[in-house]
C-alpha cells in the first residue's frame, strides 16, 4: 500500500541515480549544479515522505513490490525508524555537496556521481524489505565510499580503503552465508516475514554471531573500530560526514532491523559480549581521542565512544534503550557530521588537521567558534542539544538493564567533556600562535549555509525531540515486545521490604510483641 | 509572569550574543540589564505573595519535552516557596552584577559578549530553579555549567583562564555522573521524574533494598547519595572542590554571580527541594552532614593563607556551603536556606567589593600589595565592612545584629539541639569554622584596607604608573608574573613593605606615587544596594525562614520544614548561643593582633609552623594528588591504548598482519597498493550475489 497513491520510495532511489548518471556526462561546474539539486529534490521528497507518514497507521508504509525471480524480489517500505534514517540521510546529502563545492577540484563529475550513488544505495539499504535486496545496497553503498578514500582521499588514502575493505570483507561472506540460510529456513525472504519468524535458539546463535562479524563492524565496535580514525582521516571533508553521518548508522540499523527482532534469544544470550565490548569501548577510546593530535582523528575515535553507547542502549532491551539508541545515531549523525565539516572549514584554509598548528581561533573567527562551540556541546550531551536526549535516554536504560554497564558507560560523559572540551581550548582558546592561522577569515556564507541548519536541526532535537520520537515509538515498542520474552534478569531490580532495614523492622516488631505477649501474662 | 521572568534574559542573551559586536556595547548592555531588572521587578512581587501566604504553588507547563515508554518529562515552571526564594535571590544579584559590569568591564572590546553570557547564565539558574522534574533541573543545572565554562574562560586567551574553564566544567560532569545515574536510579524506582510525585512516594520506598553494582542497597540511601555527588561537584564539596577557586580566573562579576551566590548554591537548593526523600534516609543525611561539616572547616583552614583576595573568598564560599549542607543534613532545610538567603547577598557583596578593590588596584589581586586603602576608596571600604560583618556574624544576642548573626548562628545552634548522629561533630566544627572564618576575613580587611599602603611592589601597579597601558589585554595579564617574583611561601603582608634596591623610584610611603581611585557610580550603586541587604536580610527575613511558629506557613510544605527541631533550636544553653559570637570575636581578635599590632606575628607563625603553613598554602595539595591519580593516568592510559593497542595489537595482527601474510605469500601487494583492490571488491560481490541467486532459483 503506497499511502500517497504514488510509488516515492523508488523515486527517492531515482532521483539520485538519475543524477550520477548525469554527472558523467558533464563538466565540472554542471556536475556540481547537477548534484545539488538531485540531492536536494531528494530533500524535498524526503519531507513529503515525513509528512505523509502515518505514524498510527501500518507498520510497513510506501510498500512497493516487484518480484523478480525465486525469492528474491524488489520489494520496498518504511517504518519510523527507516524514515528518520532516510531523514537523516537527505538532510545530509545537499550539505555534502556543499562542503565539496570548492574542495573537490579534480575529477568532480565522478565525485559527485559517486555521492549521488552513494545516497541511493544508502536510502536502499534502508528502505529494502528484501533481505537479499538489503545485503545488495548494504554491501554496494560501501563501494562508492571505497572510491572517495581512495581517489579523492590524503596521502596514505589506499593503506586507508585497503583497511576499510578488509574488514568489512569478513563480515559481509559471513552474513551472506547466514541470509542464505535464513531464507532456506523461513522459506521467505521478506523482512517484515522474518522479523516475525522464530528461528530455533540454536540456529539463532550461529546467525546472530554471522551477521553481529558485519554489524559490529560498521557500528564500529572495538576492537575492529581501527578502520575508522584512518578512514576518516584520509576522506575528503564531505567523505567523513557521510561516513560519520550515515554509514555507522548501517550497522545500528542492522541490529534493529536483524539481530533483536529475528534473533531473540541469540540477543540475550550476548548481551554481556555487547555490553562488554560497549564498556570497554567508551573508555579505551575516549582516553584515546585524549591523546590525539589530528582533529579528525579524534572526533573519529569519540565517534567510537559514542556509538558504543548506542549498542548498549539497543541491548538494554527496553524503550528508553533503544529510543534513545536511535536519537542518539541521529544526533551522532547531525553533530559528528557538523564537527567534521567544521575541521573541513579550517582545513580548507590551512590544509592541515594538526591541532597544535591552531589556536585563539575565537579571535578571528568569533562566528565560527559559536559553531564549533554548539557542536561541541551537542557532542558531549548538554541538555538542550540532540546529543542530550540520545544519551541520555540510552543510558536511562542501560541502568535498568544493568547498572554496571550504566555506570562505565556513564563515564563518557565526564570523558567526552574532557576530551572535547580540550580539543576546543587549543583550537578556539588561546593566542593566537601561528599567524597564518591568525589570518584566517570567518565562515564564508557557504560555510555558514552549511552549518546553519546542523545547528538548528541538533537544538530541535534537543529541545523537542517529539518530532523524532512519535514515529518510532511504535516501532521500538513492538521489537521491545517482541523481545521480552528473553529479557535477561537486571542487577538492579527493586526488592521492596526485605532489605535489612526492614528485617530489622521485622526482628523489633516480633520484639515488641513478645514483651507485649510477656506484659499480658 | 513566570514565563517573562525565566525567558526574558534567554531572549536578550540571544539577541546580544547573536548580534554581538554588530549592534555595539551599549544596546547589548541596555538589553540584557534592562531585562534582567524587568525580571527581577517582577520577581520580588511574587516572593512577596509567599511572605503573605496570598500566592500558594502552581506549576506553569511550557511545552512537552521527551515521552519514551513512561519516562516522560516536560518543559515546565513551577513556583512555590523555595522557587520564590531562589528567584528574587538570582535575579536580584544577576540585575545588580550586570549593572556593576557595566563599569567593570568597561575597557573590555568583548562587552556583549559578556552580558549575554551573564544573561544565558540568569536564564539557566532560573530554569534549574522552577524545574518541577529531575531532568529539567539537570538542563539548568549543566546549562548553569556551560555558562560558568564561558564565563571563566572568557579571556580566553589566558591560558589558566580556559584550563581552568575546562576543569571546572570536568570536574562537575564528574559530580553529574553521580546526578545522572540517580535519576536514572529515580525513574527505575518511582516510574517517573516529577518532583512532586517523586517526593510523595519516597515514604513508601524507605526500607526497600536495590541491586546496584552487584551489591544489595538500601533504595532511598543510594539514590539520595547518587543525587548528593551532583550537589558535591555544583557547591563544591570537600572532593569535588577543586574547581572553585582556580574558577576565580574568570572576571570578577562573574565570581559574585556565579560563584558564590547563585549557581555554586544549586546543590543546597537540590538538597532542599529533595528534602523529603532524604528524610527517607538517615545514611544519606549523616553523609551529608559529614560532607558539609567537613567542608566548612576544610575550606576555611585554606581561606586562612590565601594571598589572592578573590581566592581567600572562594575558600569561604566553599566554606560557608559546608555549613548549608550539615544544616540540611542534621534536618533544618529552612535553615540551609536562609544562610543561601542571606550568604547571596553578602557573599556578592564582597565579592564586587573585592573586585572594586581591584579595580582601583590596577588589576592587582594580591593582598601583599594593598594596604591602607580605607581612606583612599571610603565606600568600597564600607560595603566591604558590611559584608565582613555579615559574614563573621556581628550581632549580640537577644538584640539582633547582621545577616550572618541570624543565618549561621541559627545553623550552629540547630547542629547543637539535632540529635542526628554527626550533628555534635557538625556543631563543633561549625564553631571552629566560624573562628576561622572570622580570622581570615578580618585578614582580608586589615591587610587591604589598614596599614601601609605596600603598592609599590606590584607588577600591575608598577604597570599603571610607567605607562604599560596595554588597554585589550590588561585583563589577560598573566597574573603569575608578579607571584613568580614574589615567592608566595613567604607570609609578610602585613609587615612593612620590603626594600626594592633595584627600583630607585619607591617612595618612602610604599605608593610608589600611585593613586587608587574610586569606582563608578555603576559599580557603587551595586555595593550600597547589597550592604543594605547584609545588613537587614537576617533581621528582617529571619521570622520566615527559621522561626518555628511563622516558618511552617511560609514554606507551604515545599520543603521539609521541622517544627520541633525549630523550637528546640531555641531552646539550646545560653553558652551555645554566645559560642559562635566567642568564636567571632576571638578571630577578630588574633586577626588584629596579627595583622594591626604585631605585623612580624604572620611570618614567625608562618615559619614556625611551616609544615602545616605549607600544607595549607598549597590547598592540602588536592590538585597534585588529583594530577598524579586522574589526569596523567588518562594521558598515560591513552598513549598506552592508542600505540600499543590500536596500532601495537589490533592492527598489527589485524589488517596489516593479513596484508603482510598476503604480501610474502603471493607478492600481491603490488596489486593491493595499486587500486585494482576496488575492482576485486566489486568482482568477488557481484561472484558472491551471482552464485546466491543461482542457489536460490535453482
Amino acid at each position: 500500500m503506497s499511502d500517497i497513491g504514488f510509488p516515492i520510495l523508488s523515486l527517492l532511489l531515482a532521483v539520485p541515480l538519475v543524477g550520477a548518471a548525469v554527472c558523467l556526462f558533464v563538466g565540472a561546474g554542471t556536475a556540481r549544479l547537477v548534484a545539488l539539486l538531485a540531492t536536494l529534490i531528494n530533500f524535498v521528497i524526503g519531507i513529503v515522505l515525513w509528512a505523509s507518514y502515518d505514524p498510527a497507521g501500518a507498520q510497513w508504509q510506501f510498500v512497493e513490490r516487484a518480484d523478480i525471480f525465486g525469492p528474491f524480489s524488489y520489494a520496498l517500505g518504511i517504518d519510523g525508524i527507516a524514515l528518520m534514517l532516510i531523514m537523516l540521510t537527505v538532510f545530509l546529502m545537499p550539505i555534502c555537496i556543499g562542503a565539496s563545492w570548492n574542495a573537490i577540484a579534480k575529477r568532480v563529475p565522478e565525485y559527485m556521481s559517486a555521492f549521488l550513488f552513494m545516497e541511493t544505495l544508502v536510502i536502499g539499504v534502508f528502505a529494502a524489505q528484501d533481505i537479499f535486496l538489503f545485503y545488495i545496497f548494504f554491501e554496494a553503498g560501501l563501494i562508492p565510499m571505497y572510491l572517495i578514500i581512495g581517489i579523492w582521499g590524503g596521502q596514505d588514502r589506499i593503506y586507508a580503503a585497503y583497511k576499510f575493505f578488509l574488514y568489512t570483507l569478513l563480515g559481509s561472506v559471513l552474513m551472506l552465508i547466514a541470509i542464505l540460510w535464513m531464507v532456506r529456513a523461513a522459506g521467505t525472504a521478506a523482512i517484515p516475514e522474518l522479523m516475525v519468524y522464530d528461528f530455533a535458539p540454536q540456529a539463532q546463535t550461529w546467525l546472530w554471531l554471522a551477521f553481529f562479524a558485519s554489524f559490529a563492524v560498521k557500528m564500529p565496535m572495538w576492537p575492529v573500530h581501527t578502520w575508522l580514525p584512518d578512514a576518516h582521516v584520509q576522506a575528503p571533508t564531505a567523505g567523513s560526514v557521510i561516513l560519520a553521518g550515515v554509514l555507522l548508522k548501517l550497522g545500528g540499523y542492522g541490529m534493529l532491523r536483524f539481530s533483536l527482532p529475528m534473533f531473540p534469544e541469540a540477543s540475550a544470550q550476548f548481551m554481556w559480549l555487547i555490553f562488554g565490548l560497549s564498556m570497554v569501548a567508551v573508555v579505551y577510546t575516549s582516553l584515546v581521542a585524549l591523546v590525539q593530535q589530528d582533529m579528525k582523528k579524534l572526533i573519529a575515535y569519540s565517534s567510537v565512544a559514542h556509538m558504543a553507547i548506542v549498542t548498549v542502549g539497543l541491548f538494554a532491551f527496553n524503550q528508553q534503550g533503544l529510543e534513545g539508541s536511535i536519537i542518539l545515531m541521529l544526533s551522532h549523525g547531525l553533530v559528528s557530521g557538523a564537527l567534521f565539516l567544521c575541521v573541513g572549514v579550517i582545513y580548507d584554509r590551512l590544509h592541515t588537521r594538526e591541532i597544535s598548528r591552531y589556536g585563539g581561533l575565537s579571535i578571528n573567527m568569533p562566528t565560527y567558534a559559536v559553531f564549533f562551540l554548539l557542536f561541541t556541546m551537542a557532542s558531549i550531551g548538554l541538555p538542550g542539544t540532540s546529543g542530550f536526549v540520545g544519551e541520555f535516554l540510552a543510558l536511562a536504560g542501560t541502568y535498568q538493564a544493568s547498572t554496571w554497564a550504566a555506570l562505565i558507560c556513564t563515564t563518557g560523559i565526564i570523558l567526552g567533556a574532557a576530551y572535547s572540551l580540550y580539543l576546543y581550548r587549543r583550537v578556539a582558546f588561546g593566542e593566537q600562535k601561528n599567524s597564518d592561522a591568525a589570518a584566517m577569515s570567518d565562515l564564508s556564507m557557504r560555510e555558514l549555509w552549511l552549518l546553519a541548519p546542523l545547528a538548528g536541526a541538533a537544538l530541535w532535537m534537543g529541545i523537542y525531540p517529539e518530532s523524532f520520537l512519535q514515529p518510532i515509538r511504535r516501532d521500538v515498542s513492538m521489537i521491545v515486545e517482541r523481545i521480552d520474552r528473553a529479557k535477561p534478569a537486571s542487577d538492579s531490580q527493586l526488592v521492596e521490604n526485605v532489605g535489612w532495614t526492614e528485617r530489622f523492622r521485622t526482628v523489633r516488631e516480633e520484639h515488641h510483641e513478645n514483651t507485649a505477649a510477656g506484659g499480658a501474662h | 509572569m513566570i514565563q517573562i521572568i525565566v525567558f526574558l534574559p534567554l531572549l536578550a542573551a540571544i539577541v546580544a550574543g547573536l548580534a554581538n559586536r554588530s549592534i555595539g556595547n551599549v544596546p547589548a548592555k541596555v538589553l540584557t540589564t534592562g531585562a534582567l531588572f524587568v525580571s527581577c521587578a517582577l520577581s520580588w512581587p511574587i516572593f512577596m505573595a509567599f511572605m503573605s501566604g496570598s500566592e500558594s504553588a502552581y506549576v506553569q507547563p511550557v511545552m512537552m519535552w521527551v515521552r519514551s515508554g513512561g519516562f516522560d518529562f516536560d518543559w515546565a515552571l513551577r513556583v512555590d516557596t523555595l522557587t520564590a526564594v531562589m528567584l528574587v535571590v538570582i535575579t536580584s544579584v544577576s540585575a545588580l552584577v550586570h549593572l556593576y559590569s557595566w563599569g567593570y568591564m568597561d575597557e573590555d572590546p568583548d562587552q556583549p559578549r559578556f552580558f549575554a553570557y551573564l544573561s544565558l547564565f540568569t536564564f539557566a539558574m532560573l530554569m534549574l530553579v522552577t524545574a518541577d522534574n529531575l531532568v529539567q533541573m539537570f538542563f539548568g543545572w549543566e546549562g548553569v555549567g556551560l555558562a560558568s565554562y564561558l564565563l571563566i574562560g572568557f579571556w580566553f586567551r589566558k591560558p589558566s583562564a580556559s584550563a581552568a574553564a575546562i576543569k571546572a566544567f570536568v570536574v562537575n560532569r564528574v559530580g553529574d555522573l553521580g546526578f545522572m545515574l540517580g535519576i536514572f536510579g529515580v525513574f527505575l524506582v518511582f516510574g517517573t521524574v516529577s518532583i512532586p510525585e517523586i517526593l510523595a512516594a519516597a515514604p513508601d520506598q524507605a526500607g526497600s533494598s536495590i541491586g546496584f553494582l552487584g551489591m544489595r542497597v538500601d533504595t532511598m540511601s543510594l539514590l539520595c547519595i547518587l543525587l548528593f555527588i551532583g550537589a558535591m561537584g555544583k557547591s563544591a564539596q570537600l572532593g569535588l572542590h577543586t574547581w572553585l577557586p582556580d574558577a576565580m580566573e574568570g572576571p570578577t562579576p562573574v565570581s559574585a554571580l556565579i560563584h558564590a551566590a547563585t549557581m555554586v548554591t544549586a546543590g543546597v537548593f537540590m538538597v532542599c527541594r529533595l528534602s523529603p526523600l532524604f528524610e527517607t534516609s538517615q545514611f544519606a543525611l549523616n553523609f551529608v552532614t559529614i560532607v558539609g561539616a567537613t567542608t566548612a572547616i576544610f575550606a576555611a583552614t585554606i581561606g586562612l593563607v590565601q594571598t589572592d583576595i578573590k581566592r581567600v573568598i572562594a575558600y569561604s564560599t566553599c566554606s560557608q556551603l559546608g555549613y548549608m549542607f550539615f544544616a540540611a543534613g542534621v534536618g533544618a532545610y529552612g535553615a540551609a536556606m536562609f544562610h543561601l538567603f542571606t550568604h547571596a547577598f553578602f557573599k556578592a557583596l564582597l565579592f564586587l567589593g573585592a573586585g572594586s578593590v581591584i579595580h582601583a588596584m590596577h588589576h592587582e589581586q594580591d593582598m601583599r600589595f594593598y594596604g591602607g586603602l580605607r581612606k583612599q576608596i571610603p565606600v568600597t571600604f564600607w560595603g566591604m565592612m558590611a559584608g565582613t560583618l555579615a559574614i563573621t556574624g556581628v550581632g549580640i544576642v537577644g538584640l539582633g545584629g547582621f545577616a550572618g548573626f541570624y543565618s549561621k548562628d541559627a545553623i550552629i545552634e540547630v547542629a547543637f539541639a539535632a540529635d542526628a548522629p554527626y550533628a555534635g561533630y557538625a556543631w563543633f566544627m561549625g564553631v571552629s569554622a566560624a573562628l576561622l572564618t572570622s580570622f581570615y576575613s578580618w585578614r582580608l580587611m586589615f591587610l587591604t584596607f589598614w596599614g601601609k599602603p605596600r603598592w609599590a611592589d606590584s607588577e600591575h601597579i608598577q604597570h599603571a604608573l610607567h605607562g604599560h597601558h596595554n588597554d585589550v589585554d590588561h585583563a589577560t595579564h598573566a597574573h603569575e608574573e608578579a607571584a613568580a617574583d614574589n615567592p608566595p611561601a613567604q607570609e609578610d603582608a602585613g609587615s612593612a613593605p620590603r626594600a626594592h634596591a633595584a627600583d630607585a623610584e619607591q617612595l618612602p610611603d610604599g605608593t610608589g606615587g600611585y593613586h587608587p581611585h574610586e569606582s563608578p557610580l555603576s559599580m557603587l550603586i551595586p555595593l550600597i544596594v547589597l550592604s543594605v541587604g547584609a545588613v537587614f536580610a537576617g533581621f528582617v527575613f529571619h521570622n520566615f525562614f527559621v522561626e518555628p511558629e511563622t516558618a511552617g506557613a511560609f514554606w507551604q510544605g515545599s520543603l521539609a520544614f521541622n517544627e520541633p527541631l525549630m523550637h528546640a533550636m531555641h531552646e539550646v544553653p545560653t553558652w551555645v548561643k554566645w559560642s559562635s559570637t566567642a568564636a567571632m570575636l576571638l578571630g577578630l581578635l588574633v586577626a588584629a593582633l596579627m595583622y594591626l599590632r604585631e605585623t612580624d606575628a604572620p611570618r614567625q607563625v608562618a615559619e614556625n609552623l611551616s609544615p602545616l603553613y605549607k600544607l595549607l598554602l598549597n590547598k592540602w595539595y588536592f590538585d597534585e594528588l588529583y594530577t598524579l591519580i586522574f589526569v596523567r593516568p588518562a594521558f598515560w592510559f591513552g598513549r598506552v591504548f592508542w600505540k600499543g593497542g590500536d596500532k601495537g595489537v589490533i592492527d598489527r595482527f589485524g589488517p596489516d598482519g593479513v596484508a603482510n601474510v598476503v604480501r610474502s605469500s603471493s607478492g600481491l601487494a603490488v596489486r593491493f597498493q595499486s587500486g585494482y583492490l576496488y575492482s576485486y571488491a566489486l568482482v568477488m560481490l557481484l561472484g558472491l550475489v551471482g552464485l546466491v541467486t543461482w542457489v536460490m532459483v535453482r
